[in-house]
């Protein structure tokens, strides 16, 4: 198929996108590596009257050291972060996950920001940024706000950002020595969506211990008695499985395992 | 100046006939992004045809509202007049044919069905057509379930037919004579509809000539002449109106074959507009409406002794056959092929068989790669491995104790099947020794360090090939295959061009073919040219299907080329002043016992460019020549494979991974085995596919679950091993050199193979998996009964 007819345009700055987005009472798209939104305007899932290309933007690719922490722009491909093109405060967690993200010709490509902002509850990075605990930098008419990785995603395919609102880029709390992690995928093949995900972070230095179930019918679900959970109790890893939502015996079997992998890997 | 040519100059063009493992020609264009498909052609002034699509599985189409102010740019049933439905028969008893109009009318019977074609300059503007395009389309409940449709139909797919059943068929016995059998086993097998993946797609573009008075088509197809004819027969042109040329394809395996609604839409339309369209099919057309295949479910009961071997076989095969009878194999192909090739390459004293080929609310079931034989082989040989569990015997060892014996060759089997030649035991034993079954078991013993368990599956079948008049006569179908034809022509400069019915989507056959040149005639195989795929330039033949083509398109070149010797000999025997029988080609070369005295070329030179020096009694045929050939008995060769595979399973989520994989196989004389293992390679990725992700769902109302290649699930280069192949050759004894078909073997075994690995690994635990693909979410399903039923 053959998406529908759209205008496009490709704004140099952010102050000109967001301009571009509100102009269209919300009948434009924004649009960063694609990967995801060139296949809906093909299957004519989207038919946008126009399409807000944002990869001119000036810095929308940057990487900026705040010192406790890194900005890392919306705009940074999966293989530039795959390939330490940009500093990875996370001792190595982010290079991991890019690494393994669907196919290299998509990683060239696609970008964090577009990911979080197309926010499929499979994907890598919505899962990523809620175990960092990442802060999500948007801008929009009315200037830049900043929301909490729990508060960012709040459905499968929805986020926070209004539709004359851009992601511009996340904060990055840099990990200390010490720091251990744990990211299981469970996919049917090489390179698809995950079936399941779990995540695991620890971080002696900041007293850091957070755990994701990513992969559902939703957003993704930050485990609550993390202590019980890092200790292995199996009957406090069934009620986080289940507070995620994945009851369905097959989705509970899937989610369980992952989690239990990626706290193996995060212990070893 | 290639390589063969130095090697010419050097005074040899070295070995290029049968069994040499040369390049393939075609290769250096397909492999630089120089092929040509339908895809590439640009025509003047062509528009792009967009088709609006039924989004009900069965209903009664009311009405079509075309879009407003752009009528004339769609096109319905109605404004296609005097074209006649797709009808593809059967003569076999109780058959019931479906009409398959090629735009929807009175009904709709599947998800995709066409409603309206839209043409616009561009294929984007002709999708906002399509779009705009409302049908009222009244829905009535979808026949969804193969089973439901036979046994308690929520409705009638084809009212006036009284049941939803194309055929019926029944090869029966006296089963009870073996009721005190002291091992009787009984399973309910499936395999999931599928959807084939050729890389590329169909693709449709047609032109009208004024002054040939002639349309020509360009399609993505595997057997022009046959498109010919039906487009022929459904619009009511003489065939000599009608030229197909099917250039570059990205594969067939069985899609390909089919005539099209599109392809009559697009003819239609392009005669009465005399204006170029085109339609590229999409992999969205392709997966909900188009290329479903492989829907099988068996109710199967094995009877055998305490020592392995089989008694008989008793089964109830149900097909889901779709809503159409698909032209030319007709919906009798599949569910009557089960009847007859069930048994495989096993002995047994008594064999009942009865199935139904079904008619559904999904899109027509085709024959894909190994057609019936991949269900087949999937629902026999999990018996097989049953067998072995009940008795306690190695599956391996029931292969063998059941298997056709080398002395006994040829067979004819249970259902008539006359097996040609081969050493079953011995590739079965090769097999066996290539996966290292005993060090497998040892393996198993000592556990997986990772906790996954360890499993080791065979699969053996045997691939009916080549099938002739004699075969195909008795289904009534509107092809059967007779003699087959090349067409030769040795120019000035001494190049061989020949033309041929067959055509190759990837078979490699401008290098096979010219390898049989070489083989008969001596010449280059840079030489040969080689012309297919169009209806102007080739001689007629039913194409390429049923692994075919190396062996008949292959004899007839043969005999072109047997031909093409005899008149060269004469010539050079008239221009050297000896007697033609003192003459043979080699290299290139004529020669007169070791001395080369000309070359073809020098011949072909003559006869083009100097007819002054022939005297006047030259056979006036020249160098141009037809023949034709039909193998020594046409009931088809019988190549067959033994795979072996070693599994590791994840019981926690019921992944698999394919650890190992080695075929022995036997394809009698192999004329290209560099090609032939690339036949068998994707072949087996194919199979791999089917075992373990491609499934085809529906739900309740018939709509199509897997819409894009995100849900439709194919292996890709990480999912598919690396698999070792060991050959023998048994040379059939019917064919030119000893040759068999084997393009479709690789498809037939894997997903037995793999499920019999996964049930070895499994079987400890209980589980016994029976249905196809074998995904994570089954077999977890099945591990959980197996704790369920073991708890209980």
């Amino acid at each position: 198929m053959k998406a529908a007819a759209f205008e496009y345009t490709r704004p140099a700055t952010i102050a000109e996108a967001c301009a571009q987005l509100v102009a269209s009472g919300g009948m434009a798209k924004p649009m960063a590596g694609g990967q995801s939104f060139g296949p809906m305007l093909n299957l004519r899932l989207v038919q946008p009257e126009s399409v807000v290309d944002l990869n001119a933007l000036a810095g929308f690719n940057g990487v900026r050291d705040e010192g406790r922490a890194m900005v890392i722009g919306a705009g940074v491909t999966h293989a530039a972060i795959e390939d330490g093109r940009v500093a990875d405060p996370t001792c190595g967690l982010l290079p991991q996950v890019a690494a393994n993200i669907a196919y290299r010709a998509v990683r060239n490509r696609g970008t964090l920001g577009g990911s979080l902002a197309h926010a499929d509850p499979a994907a890598d990075w919505v899962n990523t940024m809620l175990l960092i605990d990442a802060v999500y930098l948007i801008e929009g008419p009315s200037g830049r706000r900043e929301v909490a990785s729990g508060d960012f995603m709040q459905a499968a395919f929805s986020t926070a950002l209004a539709d004359d609102e851009i992601l511009s880029g996340v904060r990055i709390a840099k990990c200390g020595p010490g720091t251990q992690f744990g990211y299981y995928k469970f996919c049917r093949k090489v390179g698809e969506f995950a079936e399941a995900i779990g995540a695991v972070l620890l971080d002696p230095s900041r007293g850091v211990r957070r755990a994701v179930i990513g992969a559902t019918a939703g957003a993704p679900h930050l485990v609550q008695n993390i202590a019980a959970v890092l200790a292995g109790d199996s009957a406090a890893i069934a009620a986080e499985v289940r507070a995620a939502g994945c009851d369905e015996p097959y989705e509970f079997q899937m989610h369980a395992v992952a989690l239990q992998r990626a706290l193996a890997q995060a212990r070893a | 100046m290639n390589q063969s040519d130095v090697a010419h100059l050097a005074g040899g063009i070295g070995a290029q006939g049968v069994g040499a493992s040369v390049p393939r020609k075609e290769d250096r264009r397909l492999m630089a992004g120089q092929g040509q498909f339908v895809g590439d052609l640009r025509l003047a002034g062509m528009w792009d045809v967009a088709f609006a699509r039924s989004p009900i599985a069965h209903g009664v189409l009311a009405g079509i509202e075309k879009p407003g102010g752009r009528e004339a740019a769609v096109f319905t049933m109605d404004d296609l007049p005097g074209v006649k439905p797709i009808r593809a028969v059967s003569s076999l008893a109780g058959f019931k044919p479906s009409d398959q109009w090629p735009l929807a009318r009175g009904k709709v019977r599947q998800v995709g069905e066409l409603i309206a074609a839209c043409i616009a300059p561009t294929r984007a503007q002709a999708e906002d057509l399509a779009q705009a395009v409302y049908a009222d389309i009244e829905e009535l409940p979808a026949v969804v379930d193969m089973r439901d449709a036979r046994l308690a139909p929520p409705a009638l797919v084809h009212e006036e037919w009284g049941d939803n059943l194309f055929l019926e068929s029944f090869v029966d016995d006296d089963i009870a004579a073996l009721a005190n059998a002291p091992i009787k086993l009984t399973r309910h097998i499936r395999t999931a509809r599928q959807c084939m993946s050729p890389l590329e797609g169909r693709g449709v573009v047609c032109q009208w000539d004024s002054r040939l008075d002639q349309l020509t088509m360009w399609s993505s197809a595997q057997m022009v002449h046959v498109n010919r004819q039906g487009l022929a027969e459904c619009l009511g042109l003489d065939q000599g109106q009608i030229r197909v040329i099917s250039p570059d394809v990205g594969g067939g395996f069985g899609y390909k074959g089919i005539l099209l609604p599109e392809e009559i839409v697009l003819a239609y339309l392009t005669m009465k507009l005399k204006r170029p369209l085109r339609w590229i099919e999409d992999r969205r057309e392709q997966l909900i409406a188009n290329a479903n295949c492989r829907e099988h479910d068996y109710d199967i009961t094995v009877y055998a002794e305490r020592d392995g071997r089989l008694l008989g076989i008793d089964c109830e095969a149900t097909v889901d056959s779709g809503a159409y009878s698909s032209y030319p194999f007709s919906a009798c192909l599949e569910a009557a092929q089960v009847t007859s090739i069930l048994p495989g390459p096993y002995k047994m004293e008594r064999f009942r068989c009865k199935t139904w080929a079904v008619a559904t609310n999904k899109p027509p079931s085709l024959p894909y790669r190994g057609v019936a034989r991949t269900g087949v082989c999937f629902a026999l040989e999990l018996m097989i491995d049953a067998i072995g569990r009940a008795t306690g015997i190695e599956p391996i060892e029931v292969r063998l104790r059941n298997v056709v014996q080398a002395d006994e060759m040829p067979y004819d089997n249970i259902t008539k099947k006359h097996f040609d030649s081969g050493d079953y035991p011995r590739v079965l034993n090769m097999a066996r020794q290539a996966i290292g079954l005993d060090a497998v078991r040892a393996r198993q013993k000592a556990g997986a360090a990772d906790g996954r368990r360890i499993g080791v599956g065979f699969a053996v079948f045997c691939e009916q090939a080549a099938h002739g008049t004699s075969v195909y006569f008795g289904w009534g179908v509107p092809i059967v295959p007779g003699h087959e034809q090349c067409r030769a022509r040795l120019t000035a400069d001494g190049v061989l061009e020949l033309a041929i019915g067959a055509h190759s989507h990837g078979q490699g056959m401008e290098t096979t073919m010219a390898q049989v040149a070489n083989q008969v005639l001596g010449i280059a195989i840079s030489k040969v040219r080689l012309s297919h795929g169009d209806t102007d330039k080739s001689p007629f033949s039913t194409g390429t299907w049923g692994s075919r083509s190396m062996v008949m398109s292959g004899g007839a070149v043969a005999a072109a080329c047997k031909e093409m010797a005899k008149r060269v000999r004469q010539i050079a025997a008239k221009l050297l002043d000896c007697d033609a029988a003192a003459l043979r080609l080699s290299d290139g070369q004529v020669f007169e016992g070791d001395a080369a005295r000309m070359s073809l070329a020098d011949v072909a030179h003559v006869w083009h460019r100097a007819p002054q020096l022939l005297p006047a009694d030259i056979d006036p045929a020249g160098l141009e020549v037809i023949a034709g050939y039909k193998a020594g008995r046409d009931t088809g060769t019988f190549s067959y494979a033994c795979h072996a595979v070693v599994v590791a399973v994840d019981t926690e989520l019921g992944a698999v991974e394919i650890l190992d994989y080695a075929i022995a196989e036997d394809g009698g004389v192999l004329v290209n085995p560099m090609v032939v293992d690339g036949q068998i390679i994707g072949g087996t990725a194919q199979g791999i596919g089917t075992a373990l992700y491609e499934e085809m769902p529906f739900d309740e109302n018939g709509q199509p679950l897997a819409s894009t290649l995100a849900d439709y699930m194919l292996p890709g280069a990480p999912e598919v091993p690396s698999i070792r192949i060991a050959h023998i050759e048994t040379p059939s004894p019917y064919t030119e050199f000893g040759q068999k078909g084997i393009g479709e073997g690789g498809a037939i075994a894997p997903p037995a193979a793999i499920a019999n690995a996964i049930n070895d690994a499994l079987s400890d635990l209980g589980v016994e998996i029976s249905e196809s693909p074998m995904s994570p979410k089954r077999l977890l399903a099945a591990l959980a009964a197996a704790r369920a039923g073991a708890a209980a």
